[in-house]
This record gives structure tokens, C-alpha cells and sequence, in this order.
């Protein structure tokens, strides 16, 4: 075991400062460092996406990262995601369609949806269906069929896309 | 006649479609699942695990593990041997069914690998893993028993060495003469295997256990689909008062049954609380969810249709071996999927002739149980792929032998030739309905158009009758401490909102969302007004909790009756106020009402006064507002439900691959609380049924090792490979209750596996070729292809 060395990154918008063992994933670190446990760990291996995060703007899998390896940058959560607004109508969908059951893996589903959203938006392009499930190929559910997490996800790129063609 | 339209109340709630409020939570990243939480003090639990699937236990040598960093404790299953009784997973209603006791941890030897053997307590989760690696186990190899067939030989090595065999539980169920039937009609059999699978719940099994020994109070925090059982089971083998043990179930990751099964490292971590009498947390990695959560539907099944030449139906016999692992599961036994499978064979026909036998074998690997659906995919699988043979071999298309041996609609109330009682299914009717969804005519001159072209397409049907709303006849009566009731208490909060806390659990299927609509509508409140608890034996009445699609049916009938009580408490109290007669008053919209509907006074001014204002009240009228109800279904053992799955596949015959393109569900689940989570239950379900048609197997080596035991190895159905999946309703409410609810969870899951090996069976006939193993992986098609 190594000496726990120091780290400071900006989570969720604020500066954070903390000595980590090198061998910390970023997943153990944001659950029990910092007790964001909006991220989820479903298989520690890179497999089920549960444990996704934004680190600078990117999603990677939190549990394939180390804590150490974001020193200087930026990580959100589903929690700092959804105390900003960004995810709201994404979320809004996801609620009224019940695209989710037992929820366990839906926060790493909005930041990829998210994430996959922003660029489908600023190419102007509403995706198709199997565009959508082909964004999903990195996250597993269990409990819904997937159908409805693709509904939600395409009638928020459809009323993303009306609401900029009308501005 | 709609649900809406009949419903008990004024048709507000029940039937609609409304989204769950928890939901909100979990979307926002603010769940709060079992390893989520922190309790002061705590420590966290590891578990060596035999790398063997059968050894003899030597030498055991933790002494360098014990002074690692931050390691507290080394146990073993000595340090257990006078704490904890030991439990055996039978049923007294299964006649001669055995098993070897279980102990949290072994002290004489291993029988799968995977099992844990040492169990290291740290500050850390990390540094109690440290700690594994330097404990020494003196393992003395024994011969592994691993194939079904190789188990059950009379002279196969035995797994209990006090026992005859390997056999746990045999039984035969007859009716009538099969023989003679037999004898005298056109045979087709089939020898249908399918693979072991498992849950994956996406939250792998979490328990913290919190012994405080200043009042002998145990909490345990668990992720679990039924409190109360675990409740009864800590307080029974721990030796502890029942109501000094709370079993708290935050929100859950999903379960799938699989969580409602005692697992050795549960009585670990609970029996490690109270000897270092600290908080102790086990969460399963996902390698070890894969080797220690049960596995299902391990089953080798052969079977012969007897069929006249009118098409006819004439007899069934079937023979299920299945391969349960080491002994059977406690509480519940690893014998039900089994009788679950030859008492559903052949269910929706009109058979008189009929039999079966079942053999329950032990081996080395994993325990099996029960998971969704316990039993129906097997069943349907067997029967519908008998059914489609003999509308093959007599020239018959799929629907029309189905329509004319369904069990008709003038024999109600029904009883199988395995003894099920139907008190009524609408099978006719959903086959009809399907035909018309997925425009079958259509769908077949498309298949013939595209075979011209060397596209195989196949289209199959499955017909699934399910278990739900079971009576105490499921376990109770067995002897297990498993209830078949519900529990339900309902108060009106001084403010005059709706408070109600209920022995059904919730685990992202809705049940707090549809117990809260059948309150609302049940009181004649606002639904929002209505805030229901589950999950915690401290603040919840006892009940069943949630599996066998127990939860609307038999939750719901509970919080409907609950809400009827309650109501009459409110009528009789402003009754007395308004001195009017209770029977001329009404609740609507958070209001006493008259009964054309004119507000008297609100719910809030109901109850500031039962509260603050007593001495307003008559004295012989009591303040209460707080009702407690139970409720245990007394009609039919059990609510069947019915329906058809329809499957569209291409089959491509130079790989292999099978792409799904279609799923049809017509299903009948009684009255439909909110369609819009049976739908999502329904369509999860299917893909859960899929999966085990086409990807997910628990593959073992001779040696019984586990050879795809991580999420890159194991395959779960993926959105890119699910198609859409089209859901139709038949609503045929039993009358046992007023709400009229069955159960919904498991219809996906029964007859998406036998749809979709009908479907590719029927791509494949062209070619010669016919499939009878599940998963139909690539490789198998290709064997069944003559390929390679």
C-alpha cells in the first residue's frame, strides 16, 4: 500500500480537497469520500455503465478511473447535474414515460443520454431509434425493456429540436 | 367493461396511467439503496471463497490475516457453530425432500466454488480484501458432481455423504390413463434443455447489520424484496427477540426473487455484528454476485404429446430433471420451480390424461431457486413446443390447434389434471386479439415473399398461464414462516393528509405508486395527498412483502379495504359534528361530503378536530383516525392470469445470429391499477425472457467452476439487440377480491422464451433443422444447421 497522496478537484461546481490511496477508483472516492452515492456500482469493471460521470464535460466510467488520475479536474455527478438543470426535461421524460424501474442504473443512462444529446442538438439532427439504443450499448438495464428509456430519450431530442428551430 | 368505468371509487385512480412520484427521487441521483448507507463505527466484511467445487475442509491458517492493517476480526465457521442455528431449506408438503443443514460459514467442507469459507472484518473494504490473500486453507480436492445425468447414477459420489443419493425430491403427478391415450393417437416429443441463469440485478446484494448490545437490538439494513422473513429469520436463528430485530429495506436495485432467498454470508454478517457488536456491511462484487446469488431453471425436460387426427389433444407426459446445486434453498426450497413446471404443463388444453415426474438433483455449483417467473417459462416452453409439432404434423396452423383445444370458456371454474383450479381465464379471447396485433396473415405471406429471397423468418406463439395472489397453500402450510397476508395502516395526519404504511415492498416495479392511487381513490382524496411507506418492520404492519405477483392483488385488496375503514371512521366522526347520519355523507376531493356532493367540511377540519379539539366530540365517538387492516385471500389457492406472447425473428443461417424484430404481448392480469407500469413490468419482463432464449447461460466446467462469471463474460440483453415490444390488455377481474387485481410481473418473463423458440423452430423447418436448447446461441443454430 501506498502513502495516501493529495488531491484537489472540482466536483460538482466546488473545489475539493483530499488525500486518497493511489489505489481509490473515482467511483469509491465520489461514494465514500464525498457521499455522492448517485453513482452506482454495478460490476466494477467497466461493463454496465452505472457508474458513469462527466469528467471535463466527457462521460467516463467511474469506476475505471482512479481518484488520483482527475487531479486538477472536473468531475459531475448526477447529483451536480440535476441540482444545475441541465437534465431537467431530460429527467421530466424519463418520469412521465417510466423509463426507469428500480433507478439503480438510470444515472449513469441521463449523463450518456445527456451527453449524446448535446451533440445530436448541435448538429440539428433528431436520432433515430436504433441510434438511440446504439448510444446505449454501454449501459445495462434490468428491469425495463429499454423501450421506454429510448422513448424518453427520443421525445426529449424531438422537443429540443422544436424548441431551438423555433428560437 | 373498464377498468375505470367499474372501479370500486369514483374511477379517479385505478386505471390510470399515472407516473410514479418516488421516481423523481431516483432519477435525481438521491436513491438510497443499502451500500449507500454509513452508520458510525461501521466495518466492512470480505469473504474468502473455495476456489473448489467440492473439497474436504483441512487446516485453516488466518494468523498472518489477523494482523493486517486495519483488520478487527478473522471468523471462521467454528465462530459461528454456538451462535447461529443451523437451517435446512425443506417444506412438509414436499413430501421426502431433503437437504444438508447450512451454516453461515463451513466447518467439515465446501460444495461449490464460490461458497465462502473465512470471513475478514476491516475498517476498509479494501484492506479486508488485503487480508485474504495471506490466509492459508488446506483444501483436500474431492471428485466434483456436476452433469444432471452423471449426479443421479446410483453409484455417482454423494455431496451429503449421510444421504442415499444425490436425489433431493422426487414426485409423480397422474390423472387419468396415458397409456391407453398413447396408444391409439400421433406421439410428438420433444428433449428440451435449458441453461442455467441468474438474476443480475444491476445492485449486486448489499446487508449491514447493527448490533447494539445496551438493548439487544439488532438493525439490519438489506437489500431485500421481503423484510419480514428476514426479520423472523435473524430473530429465530440468532436467538433474539423478534421485536428487538428491524430489518430496514431502502430502495432496492432490483430483486427478481433472487433477494427474498437466505444466502450464508446474510447470517455472516449479522452473526459478525453481534460478536465485534459494531455495524458490519457486505456488498456482493459482481464476480461474487455471479458465484453466490441463486441461479434457475436448470432443467432437462422430455415430453410426449399424444394428438387424434381431428387435431385433438389427447395426453401429456413429461419427465423434469433439474440440477439445484449442493441443497436446497432456505426458506422457500429449490423444489418449487420444479412442481411449479410439471403442475403447469399443459395447462391452458383441455387434457384429462396427464402425467409427470420430477426429479430434484443436488451437484456442485451454485445454488438454484426461485427468480421471475418461477417454473412458467419452462412449463410454456415445454408445452408450446408439443403444441406447434402437433399442428405441424397434422397440417394445422399454430392458432388453429390452440383454438381448438384452449379450455373453453363454458368450463369455468376449471381444474387441471395436475390439480390447479381456474376460476377464470380468457384465453380464447387473447388469442384472437394477438392474431388481430400483430396482423398474422400479413406477417405470414411477408415470411413466405422473404423465403423466396433467402431471408428466413420465423413467427411463434406461446400461450402462459401464471401463478399469482397465492394463499398461505404456497408456504404456509409447508411450515415455512413465509405470509401469505398483507398488512396496512392508514392514518389521517392531523393536517388531514393520508399517511399509509404497507407490508408490500417496493423495489422500481410501483407499488408504493399503486398502492397510493387505490388509497386516494379508496378515501376519495387528492393522490398527492397520500404518502406511503414501505420496507421497515419498525414502521410497517407484517405481511408478505413482495414476490409471486403477490402485491397489487393481495397489497392492493389490503390498502382498498384499509382505506374503506378509515373512511368510516372520518364519516362517523363528522357525522357527529354535522349531526348527520354517517351512511348520508360522503369523501370527495379531501371533503365530507353530502351525498349529491356538497362539500360539509374538509378533511383537514375533520381532523384538527379529532386532534386538538376532542372535547367537541360526542363521548361516545372515538378521536381515531388511525386503521389498521389485514387482509389473506380466502377464495381460489391461487389467481391465475393468462395470456400469449407472439415472436417475429430472422435467423441468419450462415452465422447463426438471430436478430429479434418483433414482440407481441397480449395479457390478462384482472383489473389494470395503472397500465402504464404493467406495461413497463411486461416489457421488462420479456426482455429478462429473451435473454434466456437467446444469451444468458451460466456455463460450468466439468470441474464445476464457473467459466462466465463477470458482465463481460455473462451476456444481458442490450437495448441495440431488444426490439419493440407491442402490449394489448384483457381485463377479466377476479371476484375473490373487490379491487379484482392479479398479478402482472412475471407474464413477460413466462412466455417470451418459448415465443421466441417457437419463432426460430419455425424459421428453421424450412431447412430441416429444428432447435431444443435454450439459450439458442449462435453456435447451437449453426449445430442445429448442420453447419459445423
Amino acid at each position: 500500500m501506498i502513502a495516501p497522496q493529495p488531491l484537489a478537484v472540482t466536483v460538482n461546481g466546488s473545489p475539493v480537497r483530499r488525500f486518497v490511496e493511489p489505489r481509490l477508483s473515482l467511483a469509491d472516492f465520489l461514494r465514500g469520500d464525498l457521499g455522492l452515492t448517485g453513482t452506482h456500482l454495478g460490476c466494477e469493471s467497466g461493463a454496465c455503465g452505472a457508474c458513469i460521470v462527466n469528467l471535463d464535460g466527457q462521460p467516463v466510467h467511474a469506476c475505471l478511473m482512479l481518484a488520483v488520475q482527475v487531479d486538477g479536474m472536473r468531475v459531475d455527478t448526477i447529483e451536480g447535474l440535476s441540482d444545475a438543470g441541465v437534465l431537467a426535461d431530460l429527467q421530466a421524460a424519463f418520469h412521465a414515460r417510466n423509463a426507469l424501474q428500480c433507478g439503480f442504473c438510470s444515472p449513469g443512462i441521463l449523463v450518456v443520454a445527456h451527453d449524446c444529446l448535446a451533440s445530436w442538438d448541435a448538429s440539428g439532427t433528431v436520432p433515430s431509434r436504433e441510434a438511440i439504443r446504439d448510444a446505449l450499448s454501454g449501459n445495462y438495464c434490468r428491469c425495463t425493456g429499454y423501450e421506454a428509456i429510448v422513448d424518453a430519450i427520443e421525445s426529449t431530442a424531438r422537443a429540443r429540436r422544436n424548441r431551438g428551430v423555433a428560437a | 367493461m373498464s377498468a375505470v368505468a367499474d372501479s370500486p371509487g369514483a374511477g379517479r385512480y385505478i386505471g390510470r396511467g399515472l407516473p410514479r412520484p418516488g421516481a423523481k427521487r431516483l432519477l435525481a441521483g438521491r436513491g438510497r439503496y443499502t451500500d449507500d448507507v454509513v452508520l458510525p463505527r461501521m466495518l466492512h466484511a470480505a469473504f474468502l471463497r473455495s476456489p473448489y467445487a467440492h473439497a474436504r475442509l483441512g487446516a485453516i491458517d488466518v494468523s498472518a490475516a489477523a494482523v493486517m492493517p486495519g483488520v478487527h476480526r478473522v471468523l471462521t465457521g467454528a465462530d459461528f457453530a454456538l451462535l447461529c442455528t443451523p437451517w435446512v431449506g425443506t417444506l412438509s408438503h414436499f413430501k421426502g425432500l431433503r437437504s444438508a443443514p447450512q451454516r453461515p460459514l463451513p466447518t467439515d467442507k465446501v460444495v461449490w466454488a464460490g461458497q465462502p469459507v473465512v470471513m475478514v472484518i476491516a475498517e476498509t473494504r479494501a484492506e479486508a480484501e488485503d487480508a485474504l490473500e495471506v490466509i492459508e486453507i488446506d483444501f483436500e480436492e474431492r471428485e466434483p458432481i456436476v452433469d444432471l445425468d452423471a449426479a443421479r447414477a446410483p453409484d455417482a459420489p454423494r455431496i451429503d455423504a449421510d444421504a442415499p443419493d444425490n436425489v433431493l425430491f422426487r414426485t409423480r403427478i397422474e390423472a387419468g390413463s396415458v397409456a391407453d391415450a398413447f396408444a391409439e393417437a400421433e406421439i410428438v416429443s420433444v428433449d428440451l434443455r435449458f441453461g442455467r441463469h441468474t438474476a443480475v440485478t444491476m445492485e449486486p446484494r448489499a446487508v449491514l447489520a447493527d448490533f447494539d448490545p445496551s438493548e439487544q437490538r439488532l438493525t439490519v439494513h438489506q437489500s431485500t424484496q421481503t423484510p419480514y422473513q428476514f426479520q423472523d429469520l435473524y430473530a429465530r436463528h440468532f436467538g433474539l427477540s423478534e421485536a428487538r430485530v428491524r430489518v430496514i429495506a431502502p430502495d432496492v436495485g432490483g430483486s427478481f426473487g433472487m433477494k427474498l432467498h437466505l444466502y450464508h454470508e446474510d447470517m455472516a454478517v449479522v452473526g459478525a455484528s453481534l460478536l465485534l457488536k459494531r455495524p458490519v456491511k457486505f456488498t456482493a462484487d459482481r464476480m461474487e454476485a455471479f458465484a453466490s446469488d441463486i441461479h434457475a431453471r436448470d432443467h432437462r425436460v422430455r415430453a410426449r404429446l399424444a394428438v387424434g387426427p381431428d387435431g385433438i389433444l389427447r395426453a401429456i407426459e413429461v419427465d423434469d430433471v433439474t440440477g439445484v446445486g449442493p441443497f436446497s434453498a432456505y426458506p422457500r426450497t429449490s423444489a418449487v420451480e420444479g412442481n411449479q413446471v410439471v403442475r403447469l404443463i399443459g395447462a391452458p388444453y383441455r387434457l384429462t390424461e396427464y402425467r409427470a415426474d420430477l426429479t430434484v438433483v443436488a451437484q456442485n455449483k451454485v445454488q438454484m431457486s426461485q427468480y421471475r417467473a418461477v417454473g412458467h417459462p419452462i412449463a410454456c416452453a415445454v408445452t408450446e413446443r408439443l403444441v406447434d409439432l402437433a399442428a405441424d404434423r397434422l397440417g394445422l396452423d399454430p392458432f388453429e390447434i390452440r383454438r381448438r383445444n384452449y379450455v373453453t370458456d363454458d368450463m369455468y371454474p376449471h381444474t387441471t389434471p395436475s390439480g390447479y383450479r381456474f376460476e377464470k381465464l380468457s384465453l380464447a379471447t387473447c388469442l384472437e386479439k394477438l392474431h388481430d396485433l400483430m396482423d398474422y396473415p400479413g406477417l405470414r405471406a411477408e415470411q413466405a415473399a422473404l423465403r423466396e429471397r433467402g431471408i428466413h423468418r420465423g413467427i411463434g406463439i406461446a400461450t402462459y398461464v401464471e401463478i399469482t395472489n397465492p394463499t398461505p397453500a404456497f408456504y404456509g402450510v409447508g411450515g415455512a414462516h413465509i405470509s401469505a397476508q398483507d398488512g396496512c395502516v392508514l392514518k389521517l395526519t392531523p393536517a388531514g393528509e393520508v399517511s399509509c404504511a404497507i407490508s408490500i415492498t417496493e423495489q422500481g416495479q410501483g407499488s408504493e405508486a399503486i398502492i397510493g392511487q387505490i388509497v386516494a381513490e379508496g378515501l376519495g382524496v387528492d393522490r398527492d395527498h397520500v404518502r406511503v411507506l414501505t420496507g421497515d418492520t419498525e414502521t410497517t404492519p407484517s405481511g408478505g412483502a413482495t414476490w409471486a405477483c403477490r402485491g397489487a392483488g393481495i397489497g392492493g385488496e389490503t390498502a382498498l379495504q384499509a382505506s374503506r375503514k378509515l373512511k368510516g371512521r372520518i364519516l362517523e366522526i363528522a357525522a357527529a359534528i354535522l349531526q348527520a347520519e354517517p351512511g348520508t355523507l360522503d369523501i370527495r376531493d379531501d371533503a365530507v361530503t353530502d351525498a349529491d356532493g356538497t362539500p360539509r367540511m374538509t378533511l383537514r377540519e375533520v381532523a384538527n378536530l379529532a386532534y386538538y379539539r376532542s372535547d367537541l366530540l360526542p363521548p361516545d365517538v372515538s378521536p381515531a383516525l388511525t386503521v389498521a387492516h389485514h387482509f389473506a385471500p380466502r377464495g381460489y389457492p391461487f389467481a391465475f392470469t393468462n395470456g400469449i406472447h407472439g415472436s417475429l425473428v430472422e435467423v441468419d443461417v450462415e452465422t447463426g445470429f438471430v436478430t429479434i424484430l418483433k414482440h407481441w404481448v397480449v395479457e390478462d392480469c384482472g383489473r389494470v391499477i395503472n397500465p402504464l407500469l404493467v406495461d413497463e413490468q411486461i416489457r421488462g419482463g420479456v426482455v429478462q425472457g429473451l435473454g434466456a432464449a437467446f444469451y444468458e447461460e451460466c456455463r460450468y466446467s466439468e470441474t464445476g467452476q464457473l467459466l462466465n462469471g463477470s458482465m463481460g463474460d455473462y451476456l444481458v440483453p442490450m437495448a441495440c439487440e431488444m426490439p419493440d415490444i407491442v402490449i394489448a390488455h384483457v381485463e377479466t377481474p377476479t371476484l375473490d377480491t373487490e379491487l379484482g387485481a392479479k398479478g402482472c410481473g412475471e407474464a413477460g418473463t413466462a412466455a417470451s422464451s418459448g415465443a421466441a423458440l417457437n419463432a426460430v423452430n419455425d424459421a428453421l423447418r424450412p431447412l430441416g433443422a429444428g432447435i431444443s436448447q435454450l439459450p439458442m446461441t449462435p453456435e447451437r443454430i449453426l449445430r442445429a444447421l448442420d453447419v459445423i
